[in-house]
């Protein structure tokens, strides 16, 4: 984990004193993490002290520090004559960085002890004037033609050694050279009106007239009334606030200075640092508060006592000792928890614990299971609750001695002694009814009103299940699957079909109740495939044919979903609905819906009502679904509003999957929603659970996230949770915890399998506590915090004005930072942007979230769009999140085609794509190719089999499979990809300067949005704004 | 003319009519005191084998409050081309097409023989006749079995053209379309929501979507034959298809838990098929036939709830008005009734089941549309299956037994007005000028619906005498009375069946004996029973009883010839022998030695006495020197054969001996001269005891003529 201390002051700033401060942490934490730490890690710190670090940069994994200053190197390399003048302040910068090198020292040697921080140093004066200058000096333009060809290829090398301690830390070196073609003295007021090239033109549409208070709001254009007034704050504190800067940059010259990306933190740098350090080991949960590597880094995860990562991931492994620490802090304690997550084949999968009728080991009075944060005392013969520290009596069946060191002999052959997580089988009282359960079923429902039978899509589908029914998921010893299946088709009307094996041909069941609808039958609705197979597939050739002549366009919603869920509750057993949707439900029927879209009502206070239902039929029906197991996936075929907001509320409650392909079309979207098809089915997915969130006293849940209906404040319904599907908890504080005896966490989840077994799955988590708040920011995980920002905002929406969550949002940003700089950095000018290591990224994958469609009020924006999005995020792991808000971008044409790993990621910029250049982009939902007008030849003869750029067609969603290097790496890329989502991205070909071109943009999310949300560059200014005035 | 017993039988078996007065009192008052009300008994569609029907139709008196039809009893003028009609006396042309007419040359309607004649109608299209079978599918493995084997084969028996459509029920409803290939596909309703006509309507898709584009061009062929052919299939289309749906029919596959009866939805089936005939056919001869296992337990027209503990309504319960369900579940089959009257459509119930099914809640069902109502314990029995098969018996000319949507239309010479019908009929209220106010059974209109009708159909039609007492008939004159039926014939065709019929007037002062010579003992009582069961539907139980024994003494006190107060002085003359006394079977003739055959139209029991029994146990029949023996015990079986080859519905047979548990049968219905009460008769050769407390028909007669003779009466 990068701990490396990211350093960027201006000349005259002085870290010292906070160098005085950080002895004390490493003293603190040094010793616990010391061991986890891998030794070679320290090299490149030594040299990196000594002072000497350009030699080391180009080789291989680098530690963090020096590859930023690398990165920053390359900014300097295009700007050479910056860099010269500005030896003074590096002198004085030079020895504030100096000190930290021990610091840096400390924190390979133990990761999670280092307190290290990424100072950005950047006066305030001079982000400003960056941000009027990058607003006039485009990102395209900055670094004119010559640094973006070394910008592809990685990290520039020669010029490093020269500037990179210079470079490094001193931010705003003197920039005339720049600011001559960029920047004239302007007053602050009028700079965005140049804009940026990409999204400048769309950017005057909506720019309010620009006035003097709003320089720094000008990228935030949407949030201009939340950010107004202290960005106002900012500005006038510009010339007076911060009288070191502006004096000591010399200047109104300076103050047109260009902020360069570069040397502002970059998530690809961090990713890579990381994946340099962590990837490809072992990473043992053997300790307590461990930091894991980030989502991004592969690496083998061994269960030694606490869950994998993949299980549960938090937003801090450092839990603050008293609730007054966490309101100062005010950073989110929170768990992202993916229960049934999929582990990959070179780990342990869980292992089973069967106590017989005994069932698991309880606590007697919090319930806790059995876990190795229980202690064996007297003997053996009693143990104490890690929980809730009760005093349980060990049950006959379980005694066992203890060893020397007061372990039970058993200690290593018992999982739920040893392991992090494990699975119990359940015993009858854990089932309803104290029945064993029913093995699950899967209801298929197809729309076959005339757009769908029209469009060939229920042709497709009926074709397709033939063939992917016979991968429905089953446990590992049996031979076939143990689900159930059924059929129903639908348009304003029901049909039930019975498909028994003995039956000469299907048996079709009209139920056109649909006011209120049952279940027309019970024997041979619900069938074992492979008995009933010749039917089902006599079934699946008439539907199509069936409903040819029907020109019937009116559908049902509600009535399907109650009709499957119905039709579980008759067969008594859980189950999942796969609905096949494509219009608003407009018949006369409950859950009819009428079109509400309403462009008007974005930007008011009624824009929230767009994310509610229409009608609280969905709400109640989800309930029931959730009661009887239900869950309900749903794949949409919208051609136009279907309202999405009240389809998906049911998907959404009960753990199902909301697919949606716009537009749908045969050839363009058939294998992307076949693929989201075959995923969904073979899906690892547990029916009918229960979660529950046991904590170690002085703290407790009190929040969740996720596809999960509550009916009381601790038990989390989901009528299935599948391996893609994460909860996230929040935690508060109602007591003080311990420094130690840490903060546990107990994830349980009862559920039922494919198999129609009832079990128990139990992840458990120890994580520190500490009454140092400098403990609390080096064990943060960014991309946790992002998912839970996500969550929460994206829940507020529905209550909330967009308004206000943008606001609290960066509110908080600003406020965890600058509680860091205030309490944790070392004190240094007030304009300094000091980042704890942690959390480098947070302001620009925060802004990532600020710019997601949801939060963006812009009524250009589908409101369905909105919603689906909305929906998504609110069941997202941390690695999809992570995608999703901040996605990957590959440089395609630098492809090594003898190397099988995937090429190094670059930034989400258009400043980071070239003419010469072809990119792979994917965010989990879409994926692009985008090709610069002056591609490589032999790369689009590899890839496309065409002789040039013209003759590409972009109407294509796969590529052409070609025997050559090119396309057969490209196409590996992709699918390695596209292997670990949950969603099956369609990939579009994007040709630079083409319309489509639009469509792509909006995903280089550190530029400045399409429609609205400022760069990366521009919410670093007003974050630093922000923090400086709390910390004034 | 011979004597009353030939001229009934007579006018019977030409008219199908029977009064129970055949000489007429000639004042309203005498007409009161001979007790017994003027009546008669008709069987509209009285099997008349040397009946040809007349291809033509009738003539009409032309005035409209009358237009009787021409008949034997209208004065023709030949010569003029007039003729005067019988009830309102108005003359009328004859129609162009009769002017050849001449007393050598008289058309059939006016032929004495021809007092009946049936016209055939050639106007109107057509339309086939329906059959839906309702099924209960609520039953054990057998008795499903034998039912679909009876369905399937009825589809031989049916017209080819006639359509046909299938329901089933028990929990769920389902309307099965017939006409799909490929696949099976029906509508599935739940059993537990009435619909309303026009909800079954639009969820089974009958309704026309409106189409403007339809209008816009009304060449168009009308579209609503086809909607409907979803549903209702001609059976020489779909009968293998409908023979293999039949063949796969399940029983209901919802699980009963024990202590439970099965969901049966009997009333919404009924109520399903009554509005898919009501919309796709309305007026046209259609057969509802409900084939049931056991009473409706859920959703309209339940008539006992699920679960087993609590037992089906009793007699008691009924009595105590403790019926739960009762009200409410033949409020719901009244309606049905009613709109399936109205729809000119008829439903008969076949209910098969060892316990009650909840007819009595049902039964309106079958009265009000003339459907019938078969009662057995299992359709796995030659009962129910030859009943069945009869249901579509032809006649000598090959044509079903069985006709729809008929008008029964009365009309009377003035003297006279009709006051009300009892049968399977509903009033049209058509009021006129002789309609009664006063109303015995179905009044208030001259005219009925009676939806579905056979050769046996009968109705009993009550009548009044106008003539105030101080104004009666003159002497010597004759009142008449008109009976049209018009009907579909099996064969489709739309026909019209006119009786027209005359009787004496009498002066019941100076003629008694000849009113009294003309009474028709046997109709008088069927009469007098419908007037009582009529009765008994709206009044209490002992009210009716006494209302019936109070008009039995009258009769007696009317016609009996006695000395005032003396019980053994009083007779009655041979025209009213019987009719005081129901039984002819006595107690006493219960005898070891002696082989009974009763016949109580429901039943026929064959009883051996207890030596006869011994001597079969024995096997004296097959030693050949005791044939006779033989014979004796074949004797019975072959009466009784002939018995069960010509009624309908098929009675129950018992064969059983002295001791025998079915010997119940026999006991509960002889005369119960012998019981544990007269305990003199124990042991001895004098027949059987009965247990009971009801009375025997000594003690009835005797208190009979106690008070008939009694002056205080």
């Amino acid at each position: 984990m990068s701990q490396q201390g990211y350093v960027a002051t201006p000349p005259y700033s002085q870290s010292q004193p906070g160098i005085g401060l950080s002895p004390p942490h490493y003293g603190h934490y040094g010793d616990p993490s010391h061991a986890g730490s891998p030794p070679g890690m320290m090299k490149p710190a030594g040299p990196l002290g000594a002072a000497a670090p350009g030699g080391m940069l180009p080789h291989g994994p680098s530690p963090p520090g020096p590859q930023q200053f690398g990165q920053n190197g390359a900014h300097a390399q295009g700007h050479p004559p910056q860099r010269f003048p500005g030896p003074p302040p590096v002198n004085s910068a030079a020895p504030s960085y100096a000190p930290y090198s021990p610091s840096t020292q400390s924190s390979y040697l133990s990761p999670a002890s280092t307190a290290s921080v990424t100072q950005l140093a950047s006066q305030l004066n001079a982000m400003h004037i960056n941000s009027y200058g990058s607003g006039m000096a485009p990102p395209g333009q900055g670094p004119p033609g010559p640094p973006s060809a070394p910008l592809f290829q990685g990290l520039p090398r020669p010029p490093q050694p020269s500037i990179m301690q210079p470079g490094s830390q001193v931010l705003p070196p003197p920039p005339t050279a720049l600011n001559g073609p960029g920047a004239s003295p302007l007053p602050p007021s009028t700079h965005r009106q140049d804009g940026l090239p990409g999204p400048a033109p769309l950017n005057a549409q909506y720019q309010p007239p620009p006035v003097p208070g709003q320089t720094l709001g000008t990228g935030y254009s949407p949030q201009q009334a939340s950010y107004g007034p202290q960005m106002a704050g900012g500005q006038l504190s510009y010339p007076g606030g911060f009288p070191g800067g502006p004096a000591q940059l010399a200047g109104p010259p300076q103050l047109q200075k260009k902020l360069d990306p570069d040397s502002i933190p970059s998530p690809i740098q961090v990713i890579e640092n990381d994946r340099a350090t962590r990837g490809g080991q072992v990473y043992a949960t053997n300790s307590r508060g461990q930091v894991p590597p980030l989502v991004t880094t592969d690496c083998v995860i061994q269960d030694q006592g606490n869950a994998s990562p993949r299980y549960i991931r938090c937003t801090t492994y450092c839990f603050p000792c008293t609730s007054d620490m966490a309101k100062q802090a005010q950073i989110p304690l929170a768990a992202v928890i993916k229960p049934f997550a999929t582990i990959p084949s070179n780990e342990t999968p869980l292992y089973l614990v069967n106590h017989g009728e005994n069932g698991p080991v309880r606590c007697n009075r919090c319930k806790a299971y059995m876990c190795p944060f229980m202690q064996f005392i007297e003997g053996g013969r009693r143990y104490q609750c890690g929980f809730c520290n009760c005093v349980n009596d060990v049950p006959p069946f379980y005694f066992q001695h203890l060893d020397h060191i007061g372990r039970r002999l058993d200690h290593y052959e018992k999982p739920e002694l040893s392991l992090g997580s494990y699975e119990y089988v359940a015993t009858l009282d854990y089932c309803r009814k104290n029945k064993p359960p029913n093995p699950p079923a899967f209801i298929f429902m197809i729309d076959v009103s005339y757009s769908n039978i029209k469009n060939g899509l229920v042709k497709l589908i009926c074709e397709e299940l033939k063939t992917v029914l016979e991968k429905l998921p089953k446990e590992e010893q049996e031979e076939t699957s143990a689900i159930r299946v059924g059929f129903i088709t639908y348009n304003k009307v029901l049909h039930f079909f019975n498909v028994k094996s003995n039956l000469a041909q299907p048996q079709m069941m009209v139920v056109t109740d649909v006011g209120e609808v049952f279940v027309p039958l019970l024997d041979g609705f619900l069938v074992n495939y492979q008995e009933s197979q010749s039917v089902i597939h006599n079934l699946l050739d008439q539907i199509p044919e069936m409903f040819a002549d029907s020109n019937e366009n009116e559908t049902v919603f509600a009535p399907v979903i109650q009709a499957g869920m119905e039709a579980l509750k008759a067969a008594d057993c859980p189950g999942k609905l796969f609905i096949f949707h494509s219009s608003l439900p407009t018949a006369e029927a409950p859950g009819k819906l009428k079109n509400r879209d309403d462009k008007k009502l974005i930007n008011t206070d009624k824009e929230k009502t767009l994310f509610q239902p229409q009608t609280n039929v969905y709400d109640s029906l989800a309930k029931d679904c959730v009661a009887h197991g239900c869950c309900v996936t749903l794949f949409l075929f919208p051609s136009q509003y279907v309202d999405v907001a009240s389809l998906g509320l049911v998907p959404q409650l009960t753990g199902g999957t909301l697919y949606k392909y716009n537009n749908f079309q045969m050839h363009m979207d058939s294998q992307q929603f076949l693929n989201d098809l075959r995923n969904d089915i073979e899906k690892k997915i547990g029916f009918d659970a229960i979660m529950r969130i046991r904590t170690s006293t002085g703290f407790r849940a009190t929040d969740f996230f996720g596809g999960i209906f509550m009916n009381n404040t601790t038990d989390v319904e989901m009528a299935a949770i599948d391996c893609d599907k994460a909860v996230t908890v929040e935690f508060k504080h109602d007591d003080k915890l311990a420094e130690d005896s840490g903060a546990l966490i107990q994830c349980a989840v009862l559920y039922t399998t494919t198999g129609g077994q009832r079990r128990l799955r139990i992840h458990n988590l120890s994580l520190n506590c500490s009454s140092q708040l400098a403990d609390l920011y080096k064990s943060c995980e960014t991309d946790a915090l992002i998912n839970f920002f996500a969550k929460s905002a994206f829940k507020a929406v529905l209550h909330q004005p967009l308004k206000v969550i943008r606001e609290i949002l960066v509110n908080q940003t600003a406020h965890m930072l600058a509680c860091y700089r205030k309490n944790c950095a070392s004190p240094s000018a007030a304009s300094q942007l000091i980042l704890p290591d942690s959390m480098k990224v947070l302001p620009v994958y925060m802004n990532c979230l600020l710019k997601n469609c949801v939060l963006l009020s812009r009524p250009e924006i589908s409101t369905d769009e909105r919603a689906y999005q909305r929906q998504l995020v609110m069941t997202m792991g941390v690695a999809d999140s992570q995608l999703f808000f901040y996605p990957q971008l590959l440089p395609i044409h630098t492809l090594d085609v003898k190397s099988t790993t995937l090429p190094t990621a670059i930034r989400c910029s258009e400043s980071r794509l070239s003419e010469e250049g072809i990119f792979l982009l994917a965010n989990g939902l879409n994926m692009f190719l985008w090709l610069g007008v002056s591609s490589p030849p032999e790369l689009i003869q590899g890839i496309f089999n065409v002789p040039s750029f013209a003759h590409i067609n972009t109407d294509m969603t796969t590529l052409p499979e070609i025997g050559n290097p090119y396309s057969q790496t490209l196409r590996m890329i992709i699918s390695i990809i596209q292997q670990k989502r949950p969603y099956s991205m369609k990939l579009t070909i994007v040709k630079q300067r083409e319309q489509p071109e639009m469509v792509f943009r909006q995903f280089l999310v550190e530029d400045k949005g399409l429609y609205g949300g400022s760069s990366y560059v521009d919410f670093l200014c007003c974050v630093h704004k922000e923090i400086c005035q709390l910390l004034n | 003319m011979a004597t009353y017993l030939e001229f009934i039988q007579q006018n019977e078996e030409r008219d199908g009519v029977r009064f129970s007065w055949n000489v007429w009192p000639s004042s309203r008052l005498e007409a009161t005191r001979m007790v017994v009300p003027l009546a008669c008994l008709l069987t509209p569609l009285k099997e008349r084998p040397d009946l040809p029907p007349v291809q033509y139709e009738p003539v009409l008196c032309s005035r409209t409050t009358c237009k009787a039809i021409l008949n034997p009893l209208c004065q023709v003028d030949y010569r003029a081309k007039l003729w005067a009609c019988n009830f309102c006396f108005q003359r009328n042309q004859f129609p162009p097409a009769y002017t050849g007419i001449s007393e050598v040359n008289q058309p059939a309607e006016l032929m004495p023989q021809f007092s009946t004649i049936e016209y055939v109608i050639q106007r109107g299209a057509q339309s086939p006749l329906i059959f839906l079978y309702v099924v209960d599918t609520c039953l054990e493995e057998d008795d499903l079995q034998a039912l679909k084997e009876s369905l399937q084969m009825s589809l031989s028996l049916l017209p080819p053209d006639a359509l046909v459509g299938l329901i089933t029920f028990g929990r769920m409803v389902q309307v099965h379309e017939l006409s799909c290939e490929g696949i099976s596909k029906s509508y599935v309703f739940r059993g537990t929501k009435d619909l309303t006509a026009k909800q079954i309507q639009d969820m089974l898709g009958l309704t026309k979507p409106a189409m403007p584009m339809q209008q816009a061009r009304p060449g168009q062929p009308h579209e609503q034959p086809f909607v409907s052919s979803r549903f209702l299939q001609p059976v020489h289309k779909i009968d293998m298809n409908l023979t293999d749906l039949l063949g796969e029919l399940q029983r209901d596959p919802w699980p009963v838990t024990q202590g439970k009866r099965p969901l049966r939805s009997t009333g919404v089936a009924l109520s399903i098929a009554v509005g898919l005939l009501e919309g796709t056919f309305p007026n046209t001869g259609a057969r509802i036939m409900l084939f049931t296992g056991g009473p409706p337990t859920q959703g309209p027209g339940m008539v006992v709830g699920d679960e087993l503990k609590v037992p089906i309504r009793s007699w008691h319960d009924i009595e105590k008005d403790n019926a739960r369900f009762m009200k409410k579940a033949t409020k719901h089959y009244e309606m049905l009734a009613n709109r399936t009257a109205t729809n000119g459509h008829c439903i008969d119930i076949y209910a098969c089941a060892l316990d009650q099914t909840g007819l009595l809640e049902m039964k309106c069902c079958a009265n009000l549309t003339g459907g019938h109502m078969v009662m057995g314990d299992s359709f796995n029995t030659s009962l129910f299956k030859q009943t069945f098969q009869r249901i579509f018996s032809k006649d000598f000319n090959g044509d079903f037994r069985m006709a729809f949507g008929a008008t029964l239309e009365v009309k009377t010479s003035r003297e006279l007005k009709v006051a009300g019908a009892i049968g399977p009929c509903v009033s049209l209220n058509v009021k006129g000028p002789c309609v009664s106010e006063n109303e015995l059974g179905v009044g208030g209109t001259s005219q009925w619906k009676i939806c579905g009708l056979d050769p046996t159909s009968t109705l009993g039609i009550y009548f009044e005498v106008v003539n105030q007492h101080n104004a009666p008939v003159p002497q010597g004159g004759r009142g008449a009375i008109q009976f049209v039926t018009q009907y579909q014939h099996s064969s489709t065709q739309r026909r019209i069946r006119v009786t027209t019929i005359a009787r004496n007037w009498a002066d019941a002062q100076s003629q008694l004996r000849h009113i009294e010579a003309a009474f028709d003992q046997e109709a008088a009582a069927v009469l007098m029973a419908r007037l009582g069961v009529f009765r008994a539907e709206s009044e209490e139980g002992p009210d009716v009883l006494r209302w019936l024994d109070r008009q039995l003494i009258r009769l007696c006190q009317k016609f009996g010839q006695y000395n005032k107060e003396d019980p053994t002085s009083f007779r009655l003359s041979d025209s009213f022998s019987l009719y005081p006394q129901p039984v002819l079977l006595d107690s006493s003739s219960i005898l070891a030695e002696r082989i009974l055959l009763m016949d109580t139209f429901f039943q026929i029991v064959i009883y051996l006495g207890e030596t006869i029994a011994q001597w079969r146990k024995a096997g004296y029949q097959d030693m050949p020197e005791y044939e006779n023996f033989k014979h004796l015990l074949q004797a019975p079986l072959d009466d009784a054969q002939e018995i069960l080859q010509a009624r309908f519905p098929m009675p129950r047979y018992i064969n059983t001996e002295h001791g025998g548990s079915q010997a119940r049968f026999l006991l509960s219905k002889v005369n119960p001269s012998q019981t544990h009460n007269n305990l003199y008769a124990w042991g001895q050769e004098t027949g059987a005891p009965i247990l009971t407390d009801d009375v025997s028909l000594q003690v009835f007669m005797d208190h009979l003529k106690k008070l008939a003779v009694s002056s205080a009466c």
